[in-house]
């Protein structure tokens, strides 16, 4: 199959879906003549036109707010949050308008509506442009959360988001741009709420999501040589969060590490414990540990970010201590 | 003109300052020393030196990303400004923010700001605390063109004119907010209009002429000592770099950038200093020479600076 980078399977998602459905517009900063800083519209205001292409003002929370007013009438507009830390700026028109629609509406009004940022740490942008935010997102109901690993599922799970009808934050990493692998040529979806086995094993599952699941795959290689035989999951969503495939894994390996680049403190990683007591307390053998970034704004300087993220040998570690 | 020569030639050499360390830390990015992004204000010189110098050392301040101009002139030490880039433990921030988020107090810096609008309500909050104070301190607040769309430098502006708070409101109109020429995105010919829908007098200056931009700004530094409120300020300005290291400039035309190099005032202060001023040559030479030595120093300073002890890490979370 061919290779394509992450952002060139996300660029596809959004042309292949602005052709199957001209109902689809993009907003945001930079996105148009300058094909967006990440290079992901690149091509799409020459192909498609400024009213469907519409470069807007540095305005987060006005074009947010525009965009599901777009979406409650009959468009389905993808916003784009140049980085995931301008969210707070965009707050009250995610959290307060674009989740609750629906739900206060009686289900009179719908909003398919995408919003697709980036995040992460590990390129010294320092603390206003390094967030991890996933868990935020996945605690307010009505919010749907996609976070893509690899190009695969960065071009399946975008067209799933902008073919669903409600709202979905959809957050790609800013150091997986570059990254290649397989997409195939002929659409296809990836679907929400089902996690991937990345590589399957019987002593230890390790969950993980975004970026930081090239860094548990790493760790399980190392874990193999020391004969430690690890099965990491990519959870691939956290709204909806798929808890089975994690629980199938539990009942082999009996033993959980969860892997994140969010803060630990209340991350996705704090979730899946509590869900894994609740629902399969009977098949763990030892506490499930957390590898999440430590509970302090992103430090600039390398020597405290390497120190403030996790990395694969943190990874290897729990995995050690798990099956210790 | 209130300007001496001593204060011209401070003004001159301020600005080459700012001009060579923006160009060392473009240098220091290029070999890998500095991470994360960089937004140089090589350009904008003259309107960050002008505007800075028509206020006292206790006045406040904050500013943007772009802002190693705006605290050099405000007294930042610009050693402890690029060992901050490099991220090293004698930087002003610790190490910890790098580029974008200088902090120093001591010159009522307030800090530099990675959120684009979002320094604007913070200086109208320094201004109202002067004020409750019965001090006649004011506070200036940087930002860019881009900037005037935000939500938060809006509300900044209300409030500043609800409360007559001591703050200048300095908008330096660059033309683009990143690769976005800025007259796409507005409704009005200029930005200064704006701030008069709110009941703040506003004024354009040419950023390119640091006197005229010492000037106007006084002008609004004055109101706001004697109890007369706001002020904004549009400074038509230029960046001769990119938006930041890395950008390839698609959205702007060589024309454009050769127009206002020709006026670059690293280039033409100097020149009018000697036919408009009668400054000696060997005076501005004597500069030249003196901030080489200075970069020089300010370099060696940053690289040879520890790094952050890993141990403190979690130091500075909370008060
Ligand atoms: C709230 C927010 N949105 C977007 C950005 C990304 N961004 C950084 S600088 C910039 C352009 C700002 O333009 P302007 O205000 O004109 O300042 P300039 O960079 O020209 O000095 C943008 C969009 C940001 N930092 N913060
Ligand atoms: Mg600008």
């Amino acid at each position: 199959m061919r290779e394509i980078t992450y952002a060139q399977a996300l660029r596809e998602a959004l042309d292949e879906e602005m052709e199957r459905d001209p109902n689809i517009l993009l907003l945001g900063e930079d996105i148009g003549v300058y094909g967006g800083v990440f290079k992901v519209t690149e091509g799409l205001l020459e192909k498609y036109g400024p009213d469907r292409v519409i470069e807007t003002p540095i305005s987060e929370a006005g074009f947010v707010g525009a965009a599901v007013g777009l979406a409650m009438t009959g468009k389905r507009p993808m916003a784009e949050l140049m980085f995931m830390d301008f969210a707070w700026v965009a707050s009250d028109q995610i959290f307060n308008q674009a989740a609750k629609m629906r739900y206060m509406s009686g289900g009179r009004v719908k909003v398919p509506l995408v919003i697709r940022t980036q995040q992460g740490g590990g390129r010294g942008n320092a603390a206003q442009h390094s967030q991890s935010l996933e868990a935020v997102f996945t605690h307010i109901p009505g919010l749907k959360v996609a976070l893509p690993s690899n190009p695969y599922d960065a071009k399946g799970l975008l067209k799933t988001a902008l073919r669903d009808d409600n709202p979905v934050v959809f957050i790609e990493h800013k150091l997986l741009y570059n990254t290649k692998g397989p997409v195939p040529v002929e659409d296809y979806t990836v679907p929400f709420g089902q996690a991937a086995i990345k590589r399957p094993g019987d002593d230890v599952t390790l969950v993980s999501l975004s970026r930081t699941v090239l860094h548990a795959l790493e760790a399980a290689e190392a874990a193999a040589e020391e004969g430690i035989d690890v099965e990491v999951i990519d959870l691939r969503t956290t709204v909806p969060l798929d808890l089975d495939t994690i629980v199938q894994s539990l009942k082999k390996t009996n033993r959980l590490v969860v892997a994140h680049e969010a803060h630990r403190r209340l991350g996705i990683g704090a979730e899946i414990a509590a869900l894994v007591q609740e629902h399969a307390f009977d098949y763990l053998d030892a506490p499930i540990l957390r590898v999440a970034a430590m509970d302090i704004p992103i430090p600039y300087s390398r020597v405290l970010e390497d120190v403030a993220l996790p990395g694969p040998q943190d990874i290897l570690d729990a995995v050690r201590r798990v099956v210790a | 003109m209130s300007l001496k020569k001593q204060d011209l030639l401070r003004m001159y050499k301020t600005m080459l300052l700012i001009r060579r360390f923006e160009e060392q830390a473009v240098q220091f990015s290029l070999q890998g020393e500095l991470r994360g992004s960089l937004h140089p204000c090589i350009g904008q010189e003259a309107t960050n030196v002008g505007a800075v110098f028509a206020l006292r050392p206790d006045d406040l301040m904050t500013c943007t990303y772009r802002g190693h101009g705006h605290c050099i002139a405000k007294g930042l030490d610009p050693r402890e400004g690029m060992a901050e880039l490099l991220g090293r433990e004698t930087g002003c921030s610790k190490g910890k923010g790098g580029s974008m988020h200088w902090t120093d107090p001591a010159i009522g810096l307030l800090g530099e700001n990675a959120i684009v609008g979002a320094g604007a309500p913070i200086a109208v909050g320094a201004a109202l605390s002067a004020k409750l104070d019965g001090s006649d301190r004011v506070a200036i607040t940087f930002f860019g063109d881009g900037a005037i769309n935000q939500g938060a430098l809006l509300e900044a502006l209300n409030l500043a004119a609800a409360w007559q708070a001591p703050v200048i409101f300095f908008c330096e109109n660059n033309l683009y907010s990143e690769m976005t020429p800025i007259a796409n995105m507005i409704g009005t010919e200029t930005l200064a209009e704006r701030a008069e829908g709110f009941g703040i007098p506003a004024m354009i200056v040419d950023g390119y002429d640091v006197i005229e931009v010492y000037e106007k700004t006084s002008e609004a530094v004055a109101r706001a000592r004697a109890g007369g409120g706001p002020t904004f300020i549009e400074a038509k300005t230029y960046r001769l770099f990119g938006h930041m290291v890395g950008d390839n400039e698609p959205y702007r035309t060589r024309e454009e950038v050769e127009e206002w190099r020709a006026r670059d005032p690293i280039k033409t202060f100097p020149e009018r200093l000697q036919k408009e001023f009668k400054i000696a040559k060997k005076e501005i030479e004597a500069i030249r020479e003196e901030v080489e030595a200075e970069i020089a120093e300010i370099a060696r300073f940053a690289l040879e600076s520890p790094w952050p002890k890993v141990e403190e890490i979690e130091t500075f979370v909370f008060a």
